[in-house]
């Protein structure tokens, strides 16, 4: 049980890492957003269900209680990450950011 | 912002046939005030966690309160029949969106760690045209198409263009079709 929460760790932390490596590198403002919004979000359900499986270490209604309490914090980065990229990218269209592109 | 959607939503079919005006108090106690109360009721006892009679009343009335009022903006009455169907084909879609997520974010990891990362990828603006026609349908793709690492939405009209931003090439040449297929799968249009 510890081995598969460590395993899940590290991949969460390794995206994020990714992430944060991805927004360093990048070129632009639109191509940065994507390790930034995405990345993260898979980072942050991996880390995530990795304290979940931990909470149900000694398993009872409280501990179950704090596992789907945890899932719902996924569910609901899943349905308002996307939206709030999406408004930064629009934000930058509307201000008249052009897009870096290979010539 | 979901309300407004809603109400969209309710505008955009007037042609849906029942929506005949019910009275009022037969409206409000519809099928929809139910579902809608066993759903908060759910989240209520998994969010407080303590299973008292005090906590659990509370619940019961609130959650009457907020179902009372606002049961139509969850599952407008009208399109209630075709529900279950669709929850049933939406959850058989999320794996596959989660998974899709995955291969996707694995590949943008791959360009992150590039050492030639400049060279490797391409970011350019493509557009399509979706034969999508309702909101929920085009929220749905709009959304998925944000989450695949690769592709961001940068404009969508409710006549169904997709303006979106790739990184390179390769995520933004089959991803955004396949997905419209298949959400169109789900929502039976």
């Amino acid at each position: 049980m510890n081995i598969i929460v460590t395993i899940f760790l590290i991949c969460g932390l390794i995206f994020f890492f990714g992430g944060a490596v991805g927004i360093i590198r990048f070129p632009d403002f639109y191509s940065r957003l994507h390790p930034a919004g995405k990345l993260d979000t898979m980072g942050l359900l991996m880390t995530m269900l990795a304290m979940a499986l931990y909470s149900l270490h000694d398993f009872c209604v409280a501990s179950v209680l704090t596992s789907l309490k945890i899932i719902l914090i996924v569910v609901f980065v899943f349905i308002t990450s996307p939206t709030a990229t999406h408004a930064i990218v629009d934000a930058g269209v509307r201000a008249g950011l052009e897009p870096w592109t290979k010539e | 912002m979901a309300v407004t959607e809603q109400e969209n939503y309710h505008q955009g079919q007037p042609h849906s046939s029942d929506m005949k005006l019910a009275s009022p108090r037969q409206k409000r106690f519809s099928a929809s005030f139910f579902i809608t109360f066993f759903i908060m009721f759910g989240l209520w006892l998994v969010l407080s966690g303590r299973p008292d009679l005090f906590h659990i009343s509370l619940g019961i009335i609130s959650c009457f309160i907020v179902s009372f009022f606002s049961a139509d903006l969850l599952l407008p009455s009208p399109q209630l029949k075709k529900m279950p169907g669709l929850w049933f084909r939406f959850i058989r879609y999320i794996p596959w969106l989660l998974y899709q997520v995955f291969i996707a974010n694995i590949h943008v990891m791959y360009l992150v760690f590039h050492p030639r990362m400049m060279d490797v990828i391409d970011p350019r603006i493509m557009k399509f045209k979706s034969r999508l026609t309702s909101d929920m349908s085009l929220v749905t793709l709009a959304n998925s198409i944000t989450l695949t690492p690769g592709t961001i939405t940068v404009y969508i009209s409710i006549y169904g263009d997709v303006t979106f931003h790739v990184i390179d090439i390769e995520s933004g040449k089959t991803l955004p079709w396949i997905m419209e297929a298949r959400i169109a799968e789900v929502f039976d249009e």
